[in-house]
């Protein structure tokens, strides 16, 4: 059986699936059930600074995008941070943290940009001993319009500056949480790094509107006729939080910093895949709140059953293998060639590889051949785009076939080179490196 | 009325059930999808490129279309691209064989056994789209022709329809009481509940410009020479008439009825417990009448069915699928049994005798071998002919009108399609799509006849 106990910055919990901060963790009657049902750690729900805690809309908080039969692809939030009392937080998270002391409990926390307020809050959760903190410098609405949440994250200073104050005034591990809403990821995980974080989690939301009610024209959700952005979660973010954990994990300025990956996670598969790209672990939220806590025990056994069958050992087996598989464009190897292929068997003549070819790219299926309905890839044309890979609807009935070296490309006419090169050598490449002369 | 000690009724008897379980049997065989099933049926279809199931419909419906239109939330849309090419969109939605036709093309039964309910999904949205009473088509400039169209069935609807969109004024005569033809009179009467038939009707003219005239039958009424001197062009579209008799001793006992009489009665029966069923009853034929009338007589509470027919399962017009709910519904089929002879006593029948039959040097044989079905009720479904007076010179072919590509008869200005001529499978939406395209080649011709003529140099 695969070890699938994990170790983030010294936080350990039976396995690597923590509930990310949001309503699933906001007070001790869920956190319990989670655990009961299996997670391995859960960060709480952002706590504020002491005092009134904040007022959240009374009407609706989220929004969805489906797929067919309303499978839920994509869910938006305008809930902000905890609005319960932080003392009532702090109490139920030292008891359940006495109840269950072999699971992680990280505490998120969102107050305002100055040290007094930080210096404050900090050893009130310190005393709560819970395993470590969690930045909150991701959320996107409501809080950002206070400058809190991603208001902090948008700037890297900020980030920088609120870390060391953190890494001053606790000996807790500090988990930097990023804001997707930004041009480059690795400038905030730069400057978390620079001010002493543990740990960069990420992504938190992403800004977004999920859509338009046709019939009173405001944003969904409407709050009495007006709609506000909010947080965009769930499966539809997941491959562009993958590129963000993929983009920290390679910079070398941040290589080696520990990245809890979070983003649309579903499944084992998903969370292998965060895994792989260099995450230590994984936060899962819009998956739980879809179908509740017990999703866990898929993906516990399934992400445990894969390392058996491939002979992982440990997540250590496991995390960062495909990192440095990601490169730049321009690395590719352009002697790769590739010709679609399809199975005639498996194929059951929709038609839909021939159209999107024949309409929107290289012209290389046929829709008839001897007058037979027939879809066959003509390799003269293929580029080997892929696309009719992925408007296929039967898995593995047409494939990408790599051509040997040595072999005919029939689209060019050039044989297939052996050696490796790339754009940066390339003769059309205005500013390819030339051999000093 | 003898009760016997089990509680059933011998003999033919009306009254056999209670009536909560009529309305459970006659109840409509498929209901129509609720929005989200429709949603969930319509995310399966591909959207296949020149698509299969379009090309095995006879009205060629662009049928991805359709179905991705409901699934936009758009049925109003989808409705609209369904009645473009058949205006009888709603009935073949109700009684197409489904299964021969575009669900057996759909490419996911090569995926999973299991095609796209297409059928279900053009129900959907006609029924949304005739509810809200939306019409589509509204009437061109009129034309000042007149076409004469014998019968309100499916194909003379269909033409009809079409020629009025052209501007022509359209006079329907049709020999019976109510318009709608087989949708009327020969459908289960499960598959096309609440007067449907009739409402369609009324939908398909309520485009204008076309007058019914029921009660006014070829060959007793009015001959076609009558109407080729009357209007501007013909178009027939009558139904079959006759039926095929079996020319045997006892055909003529009380009991022995044909089944297209019964499937009629049924359909207009306001009360179904008014229509009297055998105990036992045979059905003699291979097809949907067979099926129809078989289903039916077990809905009204027949003890024992059994369908008689004289060659193999594979043979049977009757699809795979309309077989196996006669078997569902409690339908005995038995194959390779020829009707020899109709025992009755005191002038009703009592049973049938049956030979065995088997494929000898290619023909159908008695084998010899006979045995007694006992029944008081045999349905005759062995087919059906077109038995029409009053065509004049109208040239035929093997029993039909004889037509060309576009419908057109022998005789001048005289179109003719649907049962009554002898291209196409015996099915509603082919003889829509027959009376559909005679209207368009009429139209043409009736166009080229308006043109001013002008010196060719």
């Amino acid at each position: 059986m695969a070890d699938i106990r994990n170790d983030f910055v010294g936080i350990k919990s039976p396995n690597p699936f923590w509930l990310a901060s949001a309503p699933p963790t906001d007070k001790a009657y869920n956190v319990e059930r989670a655990f009961k049902a299996g997670w391995g750690g859960v960060v709480w729900k952002t706590l504020g600074e002491e005092g009134p805690p904040v007022v959240n809309v009374n009407g609706p908080r989220y929004g969805a995008i489906w797929g067919a039969d309303r499978r839920l692809l994509g869910l938006n939030n305008i809930e902000l941070i905890t609005d319960r009392d932080l003392y009532t937080n702090l109490t139920e998270m030292k008891q359940v943290k006495k109840n269950w002391p072999d699971r992680a409990i990280v505490a998120s926390i969102m107050v305002p940009c100055t040290e007094e307020a930080w210096k404050a809050i900090l050893p009130l959760v310190e005393e709560t001993e819970v395993d470590g903190i969690e930045l909150n410098f991701g959320c996107p609405h409501g809080m950002s319009e206070r400058g809190m949440g991603s208001a902090v994250g948008q700037v890297p200073e900020y980030i920088e500056m609120v870390v060391r104050w953190c890494k001053q005034y606790t000996r807790m591990p500090v988990i930097t949480k990023l804001t997707p809403n930004i041009t480059d990821i690795r400038k905030p995980a730069r400057a978390a790094k620079a001010g002493g974080t543990d740990a960069v989690s990420l992504i938190n939301t992403i800004n977004s509107i999920v859509s338009v009610d046709l019939d009173n024209f405001a944003p969904n959700p409407t709050v009495g006729g007006k709609g506000s952005h909010g947080g965009y979660c769930g499966p539809a973010v997941k491959p562009i939080a993958l590129n963000m954990v993929a983009e920290i994990a390679r910079d070398p300025e941040t290589y080696g910093l520990p990245i809890s990956g979070i983003g649309g996670i579903t499944t084992w598969r998903d969370a292998a895949e965060f895994l792989a790209l260099g995450a230590g672990n994984v936060q899962v939220c819009t998956a739980a709140m879809t179908y509740g806590f017990k999703i866990v025990q898929e993906m516990i056994t399934g992400l445990s059953d894969w390392m058996d069958e491939k002979g992982h050992r440990t997540l250590g087996d496991v995390i960062g293998r495909a990192t440095p598989n990601v490169t730049d464009w321009q690395y590719l190897n352009l002697n790769y060639i590739a010709k679609a292929h399809i199975d005639q068997d498996a194929c059951i003549k929709c038609g839909r590889c021939h159209i999107a070819c024949e309409d929107t790219s290289h012209q290389a299926i046929t829709a008839m051949v001897d007058g037979v309905r027939r879809f066959e890839v003509m390799e003269e044309e293929c580029v080997g785009c892929n696309l009719c890979v992925n408007v296929c609807p039967v898995e593995n009935c047409i494939t990408m076939e790599p051509l040997a070296a040595g072999a005919l490309d029939r689209r060019t006419g050039k044989v297939v080179e052996p050696t490796y090169a790339n754009w940066t050598t390339h003769p059309n490449n205005p500013m390819a490196r030339q051999a000093a002369e | 009325m003898d009760r016997l000690g089990n509680g059933q009724m011998a003999g033919i008897s009306a009254g056999r059930l209670s009536q909560a379980q009529y309305e459970t049997n006659f109840a409509d065989l498929h209901p129509r999808l609720d929005r989200h099933e429709a949603l969930v049926a319509a995310d399966r279809c591909y959207f296949c490129y020149d698509a299969p199931c379009m090309t095995a419909c006879p009205t060629s419906i662009d049928i991805p279309l359709f179905i991705r239109q409901i699934s936009t939330g758009n049925p109003i849309g989808s409705a609209k691209t369904i009645f473009d090419q058949n205006i009888l969109g709603g009935m073949c939605a109700r009684v197409c064989p489904t299964e021969t036709l575009c669900e057996q093309a759909c490419v996911r039964n090569t995926a999973e056994d299991k095609p796209v309910e297409i059928g279900k999904l053009q129900r959907y949205a006609t029924d949304i789209a005739m509810e809200q009473g939306r019409q589509f088509y509204s009437r061109k400039a009129p034309t000042g022709k007149t076409v004469a169209v014998v019968g309100a069935g499916p194909a003379g609807l269909a033409a009809a329809h079409r020629l009025a969109m052209h501007g022509h004024s359209v006079v329907i005569l049709e020999a019976r009481e109510k318009s709608g033809g087989l949708n009327e009179y020969g459908i289960a009467t499960y598959k096309a509940v609440d007067d449907f038939a009739s409402r369609e009707v009324d939908y398909v003219t309520a485009i204008g410009g076309i007058v019914v005239q029921n009660g006014q039958a070829l060959g007793r009424d009015f001959s076609l020479s009558d109407l080729t001197s009357r209007y501007d062009a013909v178009f027939l579209g009558m139904g079959l008439q006759g039926v095929n008799g079996l020319g045997i001793e006892g055909e003529n006992l009380v009991g022995v009825e044909d089944a297209v009489d019964f499937i009629a009665a049924l359909r207009q029966a306001k009360d179904k417990a008014a229509i009297p069923v055998g105990r036992r009853v045979v059905v003699l034929g291979g097809g949907m009448t067979a099926i129809d009338a078989a289903i039916q007589s077990k809905l009204l509470g027949a003890e024992e069915v059994t369908i008689c027919y004289r060659r193999g399962r594979e043979n049977m017009n009757a699809s795979g699928y309309e077989q196996d709910l006669a078997t569902a519904n409690g339908v005995i089929i038995r194959h390779w049994l020829a009707p020899k002879a109709i025992i009755g006593k005191d002038g009703t029948v009592r049973g049938i005798e049956v030979e065995y039959t088997a494929v000898k040097d290619g023909r159908l044989v008695g084998t010899g071998e006979t045995g007694i079905i006992a029944a008081d009720q045999i349905f005759k479904a062995i087919g059906q002919n077109f038995s029409a007076s009053g065509l004049g010179a109208l040239q035929f072919e093997k029993g039909k009108i004889l037509v060309d590509a576009e419908g057109r008869t022998s005789v001048e200005g005289v179109w003719a399609g649907g049962d009554c001529i002898g291209i196409g499978e015996d099915l509603t939406v082919s003889a829509v799509a027959q009376g559909r395209d005679a209207a368009e080649s009429i139209n043409r011709a009736l166009a080229a006849g308006s043109q001013p003529a002008t010196a060719v140099a």
